[in-house]
């Protein structure tokens, strides 16, 4: 079996620097590759873009970052929809539109289930990031995106499927909708950050007559019964319970801490939570 | 050796060069020409003919010589010929005239360059890749890159990858890990942008001119900014240039102003600090006299309760990565985000700190980006009240006895006034938690516990973007009086104590400090000893011709507006060497001087980085400024408001040297201290000059010739590279790597320190009662009260609570004890404020520098979180908070309108919940003025926020910008603008 590139990206390390964004621009604006892409243009096209979610509510928030690219799916629908052999799988797993017999095959854009493709109108093309296949071939180790990100969320490997499966399987390595099908080549740690919710609260006391922040206290919350996450306030009362399924319904939470108990329930919607201050009695 | 010889090896040489080099051979049939080598005392010398390339030469004298190089006897020229040269002999005998020059000036500069020529044309640049790509380098405000360049274009740019030869990385053991940064250097955003920057499609390529300005006739000045511009010859330019230069000195003194942005490209020789200033001393002009303005709070209020002038009343940063990493258990970042604009390597050094489970507080109205990837508590007080946590801080440690009272004993003044105030004895009013959240919005539990968490763990204040000033609160409406509280809560933790310091991680990392390689502002050939740090190292150094300005007026650039239009503009110096300069006025008119009637602009950067910018808009279109010439290398907000306008080429275009994030002497003294390595770039001319565009020096000398000044301005027809090598051989540099390796490899990685002669940590000598020990020269000798070296910069040598040099200034703004004042942008001092009920803070930019990098060709546009492309523009970002944005029913990327009786200008909404509601953020990094209607009474779809900032001064007597607390109202955007200047709500 031939080792096939891979590329890790981990959504918890992006800082949405955009040094990445800019890296892969430098790359193919005004550039033929020929054999492998055409020139970007100048602007508006972002073959590689980066996500941006809002977890939470004002004050309990947080900002998340995940660069999207081709995924260079092993099932790829743009190959099936691209004629003339238009889209090719290399033996290395990257997947190349060619910039000549895709002309005028914008199908192919909209094959793509990830949003990943993009139409060159003046050339009538599509076009998408190619794994910078050309650098590789020419002997660079990393891409564009890996070379020049500051924070290390790239990490490409050019391994066999069964390592790769190994290493996906060890450190919770997860592909952007598996329920397409499309086996992609990109895989995200902490994929949770941008999918998932968490749920938070402030817990505070009263101390002689005096509002607290209280540390220390136990949450616990529980969907019908069972155990759904744990945590313990911080020295600001806060805490957070994360990786809970968008739109999962109901939940209860109980708070224990040295000033009494507070408990309450919530409904879990398409986005975390920030329940507001609970106060212990 | 001997002279007749010297003289006769001349022609010889040029003749082997031309064989071997047809470039060579080219330059020498750019000119026919007669110059001739002579004695002053005797009649003995020898000349040399150029014809048709063809070199003709005999020894004696010649009749009729186009120019004659005149020594004033053999043994100076002896001296001032033989190899190897000596460089401080050759300008002794240029100053002193022991050797002149006679013959037209444009002569001049092309023979001795082409003399200095023979050396250079042998030199190779630039590393072989193969496939006829060759990998350069260069260096950018974002960091330094290498730049493949493959038929004269460049290809790709990228941060640079070090190698086996390249000096080892530095290593941190805190707590049981060891630390090591990445073998590279990082970018930001704004230098990974380059290449589109270059060739982008809003590049000035060809010398241009205002359709309807006619220098001998109707001037149209009213119809700067409105009317187009037709392209015209370097040769008709320069010459409207000239004769305008001309028309000016004859005024008087003063007649032409010039005025530089706060940045350049990065580069030592093509800096304003350099090319420019070189210049412009040589012409005599009235100067726009910057203020601090990303320091403003902390130099006009912090300073003086420990001095620290140098730094603009900032703290010392060495050794705190060290200490912060070792003993600290918690960074508080108050207004910081060092994410924002300065590279990554700062970055790399907070994720050790996680790693190492060092605790987290983030204090801004905005969930900045720094916040957000870290994680941590994040309070968020209303803008302009942070000074009101801060004192409930007090109170909570006084009352508490969480404070380090020896420290307050042994090294500070004033506490217990400053005491009585907190516990409201002196007013009446205890600084408590309680009362602070009727100010801030700040819950009084969370100050409790972050002064109970701060008061008992060893804690980092990073205060300001880099966590030792700039930036943020400083510049807010009531910077002073912030930036003094972040002085007084670091000493009420007694700062130098291990663990307890200044600082975010951004700076001090441990590098060699006493290493010489010359930062931009030490001026590299300016000469310029009053207005660069030359005199530090520079003069001494890099031996060349002293510059001086005979025009002694100057005008406060934030006032420039009503200097012009009024006629008067007052402010006070922004001086590093002292605590008391600040308080000398200056101003405009200046005695003996005359009115400012020809404005040469460098850069186009006014409308988006000035405050209250509709008054600049306007000041353009008065009929007082007579003539306006723009020199800049991309066609942005101010360029078309001009009559001429210099195509100026970018730094990938010309030869430059530079140090990464190393300003200078003096100027963020030691500041690549910022990055894990200290890397040195030549910064190689990449390829060709696009279109007709030429480096800076080059028109600074093009104009120079036409006024005989060429020969003084390039120091005897010196070019670029030759500058490089005479700045690379007055560096240590030059011994640790050879001229001709640094022109191929094109950088150089400065090793650090070992690790027991590293520089000792901040403050440390203060905690502890000793002599000062950081390796900076301030403050300087006379500024100690007692021995040299013992104690701060103020009248007592100690840290004062109450500020004695403001009891010697009478500011209302600044008492000398830092009592809270509600923030001056406030209906209920300024009545017409009452309808805008949103506070606009407008920090630096994270994407674009400032706003380079916002262009409107560059790859920085397409970024989502900086403009968004709507309607066929890409307008600036404007983050509301959800709240303010559901009550106007405004959506992610609505058009927006922000706007207030100053200005009106129209954002994309970026609606969010990292802001404090009531607030709204957009970041003053617009390089595109747009205005709707007429220029400077309309609504600007540009995205210049800064128009609606206020231009008052942060302190009643000072010369400082408060952009951060500004009072606004935001709706939608209707598409039609009835915008009218003092509108109100």
């Amino acid at each position: 079996m031939a080792s096939k590139w891979n590329l890790i990206v981990d959504v918890e390390k992006c800082d949405n620097c955009r040094v990445c964004f800019l890296a892969v621009k430098d790359e193919y604006i005004g550039n033929d590759f020929p054999g492998y892409s055409a020139a970007q243009p100048a602007q508006g096209h972002n073959w590689l873009e980066i996500q941006r979610k809002e977890r939470g509510r004002y004050p309990l928030v947080e900002a998340r970052f995940m660069p999207v690219m081709c995924n260079h799916c092993d099932d790829a629908p743009c190959m099936k929809a691209a004629q003339n052999g238009a889209v090719r799988k290399r033996e290395d797993g990257i997947v190349i539109i060619d910039p000549e017999k895709a002309k005028g095959q914008k199908q192919i854009v909209e094959a793509c289930p990830y949003g990943a493709i993009s139409w060159n109108e003046e050339k009538q093309i599509p076009q998408a990031w190619t794994f910078d296949a050309h650098l590789l071939d020419a002997g660079w180790t990393r891409t564009r995106a890996e070379q020049a990100c500051p924070t290390g969320v790239f990490r490409g490997v050019k391994v066999e499927d069964e390592e790769m499966k190994r290493i996906s399987e060890e450190e919770g390595l997860e592909v952007l909708q598996p329920e397409l099908g499309t086996r992609p080549r990109i895989w995200y740690k902490n994929l949770h950050l941008m999918t998932h919710c968490f749920v938070g609260g402030s817990v505070v006391m009263d101390v002689d007559g005096v509002e607290e922040c209280a540390a220390g206290a136990e949450v616990r919350v529980s969907k019908d019964g069972q155990e759904a996450g744990r945590a313990i306030t911080d020295e600001f009362g806060e805490w957070k319970v994360d990786r809970l399924a968008p739109d999962s319904g109901r939940y209860e939470v109980e708070v224990s801490g040295k000033a009494g108990r507070h408990s309450l329930q919530f409904e879990l919607g398409a986005d975390s939570l920030y329940l507001g201050v609970m106060k212990l009695a | 050796m001997n002279l007749s010889v010297l003289l006769w090896g001349i022609p010889q040489a040029m003749r082997a060069v031309s064989k071997i080099y047809p470039e060579y051979a080219a330059r020498l049939k750019e000119r026919d020409l007669v110059a001739q080598f002579r004695l002053r005392d005797r009649p003995d010398g020898r000349w040399i003919q150029l014809k048709g390339g063809k070199i003709i030469t005999k020894k004696g004298l010649h009749d009729n010589p186009d120019l004659t190089i005149s020594f004033k006897n053999k043994e100076i020229a002896e001296s001032f010929l033989t190899p190897p040269l000596d460089r401080l002999e050759q300008i002794d005998a240029a100053k002193n005239f022991k050797i002149t020059l006679d013959g037209p000036d444009d002569l001049a500069v092309w023979f001795m360059s082409t003399l200095a020529r023979m050396e250079t044309v042998t030199w190779k640049s630039g590393t072989d890749m193969g496939n006829g790509v060759t990998r350069y380098t260069n260096g950018t405000n974002g960091g330094p890159i290498f730049v493949y360049v493959k038929d004269g274009k460049i290809i790709r740019t990228t941060p640079m990858d070090f190698d086996n030869e390249d000096a080892p990385s530095w290593s941190i053991t805190a707590k049981g890990k060891t630390f090591t940064p990445p073998r590279r250097t990082s970018l930001a955003a704004h230098g990974m942008c380059q290449k589109s920057m270059v060739y982008s499609k809003n590049r000035l390529l060809y010398p241009m001119k205002r359709v309807d300005f006619d220098p001998d006739g109707n001037r149209n000045i009213q119809n700067r900014g409105k009317s187009g511009f037709e392209r015209i010859s370097w040769e008709e330019a320069l010459d409207i240039v000239e004769k305008e230069i001309r028309r000016a000195k004859a005024v008087g003194p003063g007649a032409i102003c010039v005025a530089n942005g706060s940045h350049h490209q990065w580069g030592n020789l093509g800096h304003y600090l350099s090319a420019f200033n070189r210049f412009w001393n040589l012409i005599g002009v009235t100067k726009l006299v910057h203020n601090p303005d990303s320091w403003e709070g902390w130099y006009w209020g912090a300073m003086h309760h420990w001095g620290n002038s140098l730094r603009l009343g900032c703290p010392e940063f060495y050794g705190t990565v060290e200490d912060c990493l070792k003993e600290a258990e918690m960074i508080v970042f108050w207004s910081s985000d060092p994410d924002a604009s300065y590279g990554f390597d700062g970055t790399e050094r907070r994720a050790w700190a996680k790693e190492l489970g060092i605790k987290m507080v983030h204090i801004d109205p905005y969930l900045n980006h720094t916040a957000a990837h870290l994680g941590g508590k994040w309070i968020s007080p209303r803008p302009g009240t942070d000074a009101a946590l801060a004192q409930a801080l007090c109170h909570v440690w006084i009352t508490e006895g969480l404070y380090d009272k020896e420290f307050i004993e042994k090294r500070t003044t004033g506490f217990d006034e400053w005491k009585a105030y907190i516990l409201g004895q002196s007013d009446g009013t205890p600084k408590t938690p309680e009362w602070q959240e009727g100010e801030t919005g700040v819950p009084a539990r969370d100050v409790r516990a972050l002064a109970r968490e701060w008061g008992r763990k060893k804690t980092y204040l990073g205060a300001g973007g880099w966590g030792v000033g700039v930036g943020g609160a400083c510049r807010g409406a009531m910077g002073a009086q912030w930036a003094r509280m972040m002085a007084i809560l670091g000493a009420m933790q007694g700062f130098g104590r291990p663990g307890v310091n200044f600082g975010n991680l951004q700076f001090g990392a441990p590098l060699d400090f006493n290493f010489y390689f010359p930062g931009y502002a030490e001026g590299s050939f300016s000469g310029d000893l009053q207005y660069s740090a030359n005199s530090a190292n520079n003069y001494q150094r890099m031996p060349h011709i002293v510059t001086m300005s005979s025009v002694k007026q100057a005008i406060p650039r934030i006032w420039f507006p009503e200097a012009i239009m009024h006629g008067k503009a007052m402010g006070y110096l922004t001086d590093v060497a002292s605590v008391q300069g600040q308080f000398f006025p200056f101003g405009y008119p200046s005695p003996g001087h005359v009115p400012v009637e020809m404005l040469y602009k460098y850069g186009s950067a006014s409308f988006g980085t000035m405050v209250n910018a509709n008054r600049w808009v306007q000041m353009y279109q008065h009929e007082n400024l007579k003539f306006v010439v723009n020199q800049s290398v991309w066609k942005e907000g101010e360029t078309t408001y001009s009559d001429i306008i210099l195509p100026a080429c970018t730094v990938f275009e010309h030869w430059d040297i530079g140090e990464w994030y190393n300003v200078g002497a003096g100027y963020v003294h030691h500041m690549y201290s910022m990055n894990n390595h200290r890397v040195i770039s030549l910064q190689h001319k990449c390829i060709e000059p696009l279109g007709e565009s030429k480096s800076d020096y080059d028109i600074f000398l093009a104009i120079s010739e036409r006024l005989g000044l060429g020969a003084v301005y390039s120091e005897g027809g010196a070019t670029e590279l030759d500058w490089c090598k005479r700045v690379f051989e007055s560096s240590d540099m030059a011994k640790h790597m050879s001229w001709r390796k640094f022109l191929k490899k094109g950088y150089f990685v400065v090793p650090p320190d070992p690790e027991l002669a590293r520089a000792p940590t901040a403050h440390r000598w203060f905690y502890e009662g000793r002599k000062k020990d950081t390796p900076e020269p301030y403050p300087l000798p006379s500024d100690y009260v007692g021995s040299f070296g013992e104690g701060l910069q103020t009248p007592s040598g100690k840290f004062e609570f109450v500020a004695q040099t403001l009891k010697r200034f009478d500011d209302p703004d600044r008492p000398p004890l830092n009592k809270y004042m509600p923030t001056y942008e406030d209906p209920k001092r300024e009545p017409e404020l009452a309808g805008f009920p949103l506070r606009l803070v407008s920090p630096h930019s994270r994407y674009p520098f400032h706003l380079m990098g916002d262009d409107e060709g560059s790859s920085v546009r397409d970024i989502r979180e900086h403009r968004v492309f709507k309607d066929g523009h890409y307008y600036l970002v404007a983050r509301i908070s959800r709240e303010d944005a559901e009550a106007r029913d405004i959506k992610d990327d609505d058009l927006i309108r922000l706007w207030n009786h100053r200005g009106s200008v129209v954002c994309a909404a970026q609606v969010t919940d990292r802001l404090r509601p009531g607030t709204v953020s957009a970041s003053t990094a617009s390089a595109e003025y747009r205005p709707a209607g007429e220029p400077g009474k309309s609504t600007d779809l540009g995205g210049c926020v800064n128009m609606l900032n206020p231009s008052k001064a942060i302190t009643k007597k000072s010369h400082g910008i408060r952009p951060n607390a500004t009072l606004i109202q935001v709706e939608k955007w209707t598409g039609v603008d009835t915008w009218q200047p003092g509108e109100v709500a």
